[in-house]
């Protein structure tokens, strides 16, 4: 591996900068003649808008313009969509709703974007926009996705009778009735997985910049996939077409899945920009990205889960409400479908599966995709009901797991997926292990002397990442291709730039594609540079979400390597007057194998762009494009437990030992790996213990809108992860990588939870488990 | 933030002058309340009278037992000060415990009891530690002082300067934090004298903080935690939210006040 090679524990080269303050975010650009936005929203939940008068804001000091939805619409800029299509098991499309990135008709959450005050200075376009005057009809609003089901729910969406999107199943009902009928046990649990807010450092941001001169637009913001949104504002949104439009997605602070989406204010920064005639700017305060930014999870799930008399699971049955707010954001549709039930075999073997999901419109902010999207809430279902099923059927949790684990591979599920690798006792022995599972009693009896319930709980989780590959995901409703695309420049001087449709906010992508490079090369990390974020830079790209950058973008890169490889051989066996089977690339020299003739990196690649003596009919130059579209999707699988204490006085949950044992098949930096790890488990205890998104259910008002009522996971809130790696490579990428961006944040969740119930020995607790919630449970007992 | 127009008086007279002349004047204490308020554009004071410039403000002095912490002290201060951990660390305990080091070391105790938030934590103190609160009219007893819900016994134009009590014998707090922002959820502060056992409350009550005489009776006979088995404190009054019922609140100042005796004694 070298000491920079994959492999290695190499610090982030992209931390200097970070630390430093270096970092240059959206809100960092400065364009010549640059104004600042600031967006009008409503301030009810549903309301009819009966008129908007701009009269007097347009008046206001330094305002340069204010628009409204009907400017928009007569510009023809389209409506935001959905880019997942789904179809309900009658066989209807999903029922989208129009949404304007500027609302016409009526607002349908609290936040929803009314008109645009573009001004000299922040503060005269926050003044002008209070002068906004938007004369509302009220209605009634509906925040709950069950009751916006009932009879007699305010309707949201004329498009969708009773708020219902699409009723989408998956395997067959009456196979999983029939097992579930013949089974000697049946665990029934209702779950609750609970919406969250994504709470990223860095709020969301947008600068349109239309060049008259040029006809040319360019968008600076806060994007996971510069060219998918470059994509989708040209092909459906009207914007302008991709040769006259670069998105920029400079420096990133983190997204976790909230700035994959195109949002209605990059849309509109984009187009003021042209209406006004000079660049603008928007930057989200705190209370906007609380109230606009895509939420997450919300869903409430009914599930059986039957077992025969040996303990083996016979058959699932699931029936989930998904909440998906108050719009269809782009990805919302498969995160609760193919996202979700296809994970519902969890690492176990399960002949009978069937799941319902109904999708559902309500009066809140739009839910898409956060960290794990679909998988966290099939594992945190499947885990709590094993967990459960244990408990009742007075069997170990360790041991009714291994009872039903799949150990052939590939495992072919009842709901699609089509496992390829894993080894499932590995990880739960492995966490087993360090958690010193064995010595629990005495501990529990230690915490007991303290006056403190102690609890142990574990969870087995399986996901599927890399979100690919494209004929698949196509079949299953995706209006996209996901594979990934790179290219490898090789400098005239030997130096290098890795150009990636990947991109990284937070994930060191500028460290681990470099080291990449640097192991199959030999070169110096310093030398290879990883290009990123710019639609004018990088040839295209699917960007980074559903921990993919590893395992599809880091193959692409592989594949570009196999390219640029080949052909600096081929330089190299001409020059060296070798056969090009005899080269080999080591430690920055091209060498004949087995000999003294070697040529330094730099020589060979000084050689493809002088041009002087190539071998013939080749062109000049070294650099090598691939675009990789991967065969399966990864399956990452692991084990976690978690060990706590609760005082029972006040309720307090103390995690006192987390061990997670992953298998992410190969790793590039086991450093980043670990950290991408902790930073999961944290977001994951945030759900279970903390995070709790609140809607006043009459009045549809975000009632945890700051972080005086939202609980953001800090660090006194974990404590030191022992965290482990086992590995079985993935055969689907050529390096066997599987992903590591979301394990933590979806293995987490049920082993805290099985660890509180167990401790105070009622399962009736949903998340977050609040001292006040943990305190009840623990008297209802 | 509105428009507003920013005074630095270099004296508590200058600054209530200030206010004198001002249309909708605010004094401007560590701003850990106003300026966030002031953000949100959720208060639009004409003028902003800022205090933390008045050198007669600020300042702990410990004398024997007697104790003097001028308003403008902020909580890292209170924290940290050497003299007055050794008469009452309880004090210093509960200064350690506000916010987060930036609120700290921006936040006054004048500013935390002028604005008596109903889950602050100072409030507690002074009524348990049966302080008296001076200020730019008068001298007058904590009890006077607190009078409800963001309450205080202080005129518009009137500046708290000081605050002082006699360090009881032995005291403690225990602060059950919200787990969101970190405020009191409930607070109990505890102070031993020999004339009797005062114990105050915040971040539960409707109407702030609040003395509990049920607890001070059984606590004056014994000055241990398990003088608290038994006692309940009733739900009426006491604030509900999302982070906490009535009733549970009602349970931690039963808990917190135990743990804050535990504290006293060391």
């Amino acid at each position: 591996m070298g000491i920079e090679g994959i492999g290695a524990r190499v610090t982030r080269k992209e931390d200097q900068r970070f630390v430093t303050g270096l970092g240059r975010y959206v809100d960092d650009m400065v364009v010549p003649g640059m104004k600042y936005a600031v967006f009008v929203r409503s301030p009810h939940a549903h309301a009819t808008i009966k008129a908007i008068d701009t009269a007097s804001a347009k008046a206001m000091p330094g305002v340069i313009g204010v628009l409204t939805g009907p400017e928009l619409k007569s510009d023809g800029i389209g409506n935001i969509i959905c880019g997942w299509m789904i179809h309900s098991k009658d066989g209807s499309p999903m029922k989208m709703g129009a949404w304007s990135p500027l609302a016409t008709d009526k607002v349908r959450y609290v936040g929803d974007a009314v008109a645009i005050v573009v001004a000299e200075t922040r503060g005269q376009a926050r003044d002008a926009a209070e002068a906004v005057a938007v004369d509302y009809d009220e209605l009634p609003a509906v925040t709950d996705a069950q009751k916006a089901l009932e009879a007699g729910a305010p309707q949201i969406h004329p498009e969708a009778p009773n708020n219902l999107i699409f009723d989408w199943e998956l395997g067959d009902s009456a196979d999983a009735e029939r097992a579930l009928a013949g089974a000697a046990h049946v665990t029934r649990m209702r779950i609750v997985n609970n919406r969250l807010i994504p709470n990223a450092i860095e709020p969301r941001a947008a600068l349109g910049h239309y060049d008259k001169a040029e006809d040319h637009f360019t968008l600076w913001t806060t994007s996971q996939n510069p060219h998918l949104a470059r994509l989708v504002m040209s092909a459906f949104y009207n914007v302008a077409p991709e040769n006259k439009l670069r998105v920029i997605a400079p420096d990133v602070g983190g997204g976790f899945g909230s700035k994959i989406y195109i949002y209605p204010e990059e849309i509109v920064c984009l187009w003021a920009s042209k209406r006004t005639g000079v660049p603008v700017k928007w930057v989200a305060d705190r209370t906007e990205s609380f109230l606009c930014d895509a939420h997450g999870r919300d869903h409430v799930t009914e599930v059986s889960m039957g077992f025969d008399a040996d303990n083996r699971i016979v058959g699932l049955k699931v029936d989930t409400i998904a909440n998906l707010g108050a719009y269809m954001s782009l990805f919302s549709s498969c995160v609760p479908t193919y996202l979700y039930a296809t994970l519902l075999s969890g690492q176990y073997e399960i002949p009978h599966i069937h799941c319902n999901v109904r999708t559902v419109y309500t009066n809140t902010a739009p839910v898409d995709a956060y960290r794990g999207a679909g998988r966290p809430e099939a594992t945190y279902l499947l885990e709590r009901v094993m967990e459960t099923a244990a408990r009742e059927l007075g069997v170990s949790p360790a041991e009714l797991r291994r009872k039903n684990f799949i150990r052939e591979f590939p495992h072919q599920t009842p709901v699609i997926m089509n496992y390829d690798a894993g080894d499932y006792e590995a990880s739960l022995e492995a966490a087993m292990r360090a958690a010193d599972y064995a010595g629990f009693p005495a501990r529990r009896e230690e915490a007991k002397r303290r006056g403190k319930l102690r609890g142990i709980g574990m969870s087995c989780y399986i996901e599927a990442c890399g979100l690919a590959p494209s004929q698949a995901v196509g079949s299953l409703g995706a209006g996209i291709g996901l594979w990934e695309s790179a290219e490898v420049r090789v400098n005239a001087a030997g130096t290098i730039e890795v150009l990636t449709g990947s991109h990284s906010h937070g994930q060191g992508h500028e460290t681990t594609f470099a080291q990449v490079v640097a192991d199959r090369l030999g070169v110096p990390l310093d030398s290879v540079s990883v290009v990123h974020g710019d639609t004018d830079k990088v040839q295209m790209g699917m960007g980074t979400y559903g921990s993919r950058s590893g395992a599809v973008g880091i193959s692409a890169i592989v594949k570009a390597l196999d390219k640029v490889e080949a052909k600096a051989k081929k330089i190299a066996a001409h020059l060296l007057e070798a056969d090009e089977g005899d080269i080999v690339i080591e430690n920055g020299e091209v060498k004949v194998a087995g000999t003294d003739r070697s040529l330094p990196w730099l020589q060979v690649a000084l050689a493809a762009y002088t041009a002087h003596n190539l071998p013939a009919g080749m062109e000049p130059g070294l650099k090598e494009t691939s675009f990789y579209d991967p065969t399966n999707f990864t399956f990452p699988a692991g084990c976690y437990i978690c060990e706590v204490e609760v005082d029972p006085e006040t309720g307090v949950t103390e995690i006192v030992q987390f061990v997670a044992a992953d298998d992410f098949g190969t790793i590039i930096n086991p450093l980043i790996v670990e950290g991408q790890v902790h930073g999961g488990i944290t977001q994951g205890v945030g759900q279970a213990l903390l995070e709790g998104c609140v809607y006043e259910p009459s009045s549809g008002q975000l009632v945890t809108a700051s972080y005086m009522d939202y609980t953001m996971p800090r660090a006194s809130d974990v404590p030191s992860f022992l965290v482990s790696t086992t590995v079985t490579p993935s055969p689907s990428n050529p390096l066997g990588i599987k992903g590591c961006g979301e394990a933590g944040a979806i293995g987490s969740p049920p082993a805290v939870i099985n660890a509180i119930t167990d401790a105070i020995g009622n399962n009736d607790l949903t998340m977050p488990a609040t001292p006040q919630r943990v305190w009840t449970a623990l008297r209802k007992h | 933030m509105y428009q507003t127009t920013y005074h630095r008086p270099s004296s508590v007279t200058e600054a209530v002058k200030m206010l004198g002349e001002a249309e909708d004047g605010k004094f401007l204490a560590g701003g850990q309340t106003l300026i966030p308020t002031m953000k949100q554009r959720l208060a639009a004071p004409s003028d902003v009278i800022d205090l933390r410039h008045i050198a007669e403000m600020k300042g702990i002095t410990v004398n024997g037992r007697d104790v003097r912490i001028g308003a403008g002290t902020t909580h890292a201060e209170v924290a940290e000060h050497t003299g007055l951990a050794s008469v009452c660390p309880a004090i210093c305990h509960l200064a350690s415990h506000i916010g987060d080091p930036h609120v700290r070391h921006m936040g006054t105790i004048g500013g935390s009891i002028a604005n008596n938030d109903p889950a602050a934590d100072y409030p507690a103190a002074m009524l348990a530690l049966n302080a008296m609160i001076h200020t730019s009219k008068r001298a007058l007893a904590a009890d006077e002082f607190f009078t409800g819900l963001f309450g205080t016994a202080l005129d518009e134009d009137e500046i708290v300067t000081a605050v002082s009590f006699t360090a009881p014998e032995k005291a403690g707090y225990a602060k059950f934090p919200n787990p969101a922002s970190r405020y009191a959820l409930t607070g109990v502060f505890v102070a031993n004298r020999p004339e009797g056992v005062r114990v105050a409350v915040t971040g539960a009550g409707e109407d702030g903080v609040f003395r509990a005489t049920a607890m001070e009776d059984a606590l004056s006979r014994s000055f241990d935690p398990s003088a608290l088995d038994g006692i309940t404190i009733s739900a009426d009054g006491l604030m509900s939210d999302i982070h906490a019922s009535a009733e549970y609140r009602a349970n931690l100042i039963v808990v917190m006040a135990k743990r804050a005796v535990q504290a006293a004694n060391g």
